[in-house]
């Protein structure tokens, strides 16, 4: 096996500010009272979805901003990215604040990818505030994946739900907060699954992948962590990456869990759970970075997945790939 | 070669893995949805000849599906279409309903694109193949008919 | 009165056979429609529709297999009227009305509705 590519930072940047915001079905979910704004409807005041999706990350950004009580201007970078095609919500939010802006795009692991990049940034002294942010919007990905909102079909039982919302930090040297001490740049792994209604599946032996190479380049065991945490591999998702790494002769515990399996609660018929580059990020900048502030999580392995498909691509047959990228937080 | 191996084991794994779902209830809704659209075009199209005994049984037919269209398309505008649909699957994808609503449905979400680009190009996004499948069999069995009355 | 059972109990039945085509291989509504389309053609191209439409009436012609029907049957009878002119105009001819009124009744209603969210 091939293995993915640890940075052990030296410097440590610290994520001084996490801010995040959900549409209102999210809100009603598990994480509902740890998010920092619930919207009170999907069109969050805009006439059409993708305009409240960039909506939505605006406000992500000018948020953190403010938590972080610093101004725009103090932001070197922003790297973020989204869902939509050539990632056109974030692009067109970074256009709006007039930053130097990194677009990035790893589908649902897109916040990982962002705050890796932003941390080694940091870490060689490039920069001095790095913003990450990342967003998706149930609506938006409906109609670029999948089919119009009014269409009476069904949704099969391994598929998951695009989580509504969006969320970002800021990396720095100075200030307070749980520190990135490195991260784990993953490869790009395709075990052949060709059901784009069961992303959980695809992308599991990607997060097979980087774990293992995360927990090879650094020494260290799932023991060493307070929590585990993959992005959206949703319920089955997850059941399948436990019985992967079991195989690899490494038994993911209690401290293992996933953001999509969590999000939702069971009433609310997301049948695997939530999806999208959300997903992950407004869990971490919410109920994780919450529970790090309350000194609960001492160190914390965050690896969400991404399926790096189109919708060209799973038309022309071709199989679904997955990608994981690592990150270690430690208060 | 032992990607291949491992894409197979991997493959049937996950399908042993995915989560059985009970099929009765979609079933039974399906039956019942669909039973039901089918009676309330019989009821339309039996009330239409009783209202107006000169029409011939072939218009009544043609009042009966234009009005069960018109309604899925409302019910389509008014997203109470997609709610039956998640319910009832089959149940109303099959009858006529189902076809006029994978019509109005791209071209309701593709409205933010403008009437050209997004209402008229999208709107047979999905029930595109229906027309064409329709209109080439159709051809082919006019054809096979001429050919027959040749002889 | 027994008429309208035959109705419900076909009708239902079809669409059931839609859904099981939809949970056993998972595939997606436009196909399900054109299978269903296409199955009407069949029928009534080797003059088989007619037989169970006359007892099943608005249970297999509501469902998208009298659709398919209506297609064939268009085709047919305008061969005989118009030769091989017919092969070309009798199907969409039989069905202009259902087409029509579709797109028609589609264009105005995304004139005035907007996409919901799903809850």
């Amino acid at each position: 096996m091939e293995f993915g590519k640890t940075i052990v930072l030296k410097n440590q940047p610290k994520i001084i500010g996490h801010y995040s915001i959900v549409g209102p079905k999210e809100g009603k979910g598990n994480f509902g009272e740890f998010f920092d704004y619930v919207m009170k409807n999907d069109c969050f005041g805009e006439n059409t979805f993708e305009k409240a999706e960039r909506k939505m990350l605006e406000a992500a950004i000018m948020g953190v901003v403010q938590k972080a009580k610093m101004t725009i201007k103090n932001v070197d970078v922003m790297v973020a990215g989204d869902l939509l095609n050539q990632i056109i919500s974030s692009s067109y939010a970074a256009r709006a604040f007039e930053i130097p802006f990194l677009g990035v795009y790893g589908a649902c692991s897109t916040m990982a990818e962002s705050m890796a990049v932003a941390s080694v940034l940091v870490d060689g002294g490039y920069c001095r505030n790095v913003l990450c942010c990342t967003g998706s919007h149930f609506s938006t990905a409906e109609r670029q994946y999948r089919f119009p909102l009014e269409l009476g079909n069904q949704r099969p039982p391994t598929s998951q739900w695009t989580v509504t919302g969006a969320g970002s930090c800021i990396l720095s040297l100075e200030g307070k907060g749980p520190r990135v001490t490195s991260v784990t740049f993953g490869k790009v792994v395709d075990w052949g699954v060709n059901d784009v209604n069961n992303m959980g599946a695809a992308m599991a032996p990607a997060a097979r992948n980087t774990m293992l190479s995360h927990f090879r380049n650094t020494n260290t065991s799932p023991k060493d962590y307070d929590l585990i945490l993959t992005g959206d591999l949703g319920k089955l998702g997850s059941e399948i990456l436990v019985d992967l790494m079991d195989e690899e002769g490494v038994s993911l515990g209690l401290n293992y869990n996933d953001c999509g399996q969590m999000y939702f609660k069971r009433e609310q018929n997301t049948l695997c759970g939530g999806s999208g580059a959300g997903c992950c990020a407004t869990v971490f900048n919410s109920y994780i970075m919450k529970k790090f502030e309350k000194g609960e999580y001492k160190k914390v392995l965050f690896l969400p997945t991404g399926a790096l498909l189109s919708t060209t691509s799973s038309q022309q047959g071709d199989t679904v790939p997955g990608v994981c990228h690592a990150i270690v937080i430690e208060n | 070669m032992e990607n291949k191996q491992r894409n197979l084991a991997y493959n049937n794994y996950v399908k042993e893995k995915i989560p059985k779902t009970k099929a009765w209830p979609s079933l039974f809704y399906s039956f019942l949805v669909g039973g039901a659209i089918c009676l309330l075009g019989q009821g339309i199209n039996d009330l239409l000849l009783l209202a107006m005994p000169n029409i011939s049984q072939q218009s009544a037919w043609g009042y009966t599906l234009i009005i069960l269209i018109f309604v899925a398309s409302l019910l389509t505008g008014l997203g109470v279409y997609d709610q039956i649909g998640k319910v009832a699957g089959g149940g109303s994808i099959v009858p006529i309903t189902g076809f006029s609503n994978s019509i109005a449905s791209p071209s309701i979400e593709f409205k933010s694109e403008g009437i050209v680009y997004g209402i008229c190009v999208k709107m047979f996004s999905i029930a595109g193949p229906v027309i064409v499948f329709g209109t080439v069999a159709s051809a082919g069995v006019g054809l096979i008919y001429w050919i027959i009355s040749l002889f | 009165m027994l008429d309208y059972l035959w109705v419900f109990l076909i009708g239902g039945l079809i669409c059931m056979i839609g859904e099981v085509l939809i949970i056993t291989t998972n595939i997606t509504s436009a196909r399900i429609l054109v299978t269903f389309e296409l199955l009407g053609v069949f029928l009534q191209a080797v003059g088989l529709f007619d037989p169970i439409s006359a007892f099943a009436k608005a249970g297999i012609n509501v469902p998208i297999v009298g659709f398919g029907a209506s297609l064939a049957k268009g085709a047919i009878g305008a061969v005989k009227t118009y030769g091989l002119l017919g092969v070309f105009t009798g199907g969409l001819a039989a069905t202009a009305g259902g087409i029509a009124a579709a797109v028609v009744f589609a264009f105005v209603f995304a004139l005035i509705f907007k996409s919901h969210t799903k809850k």
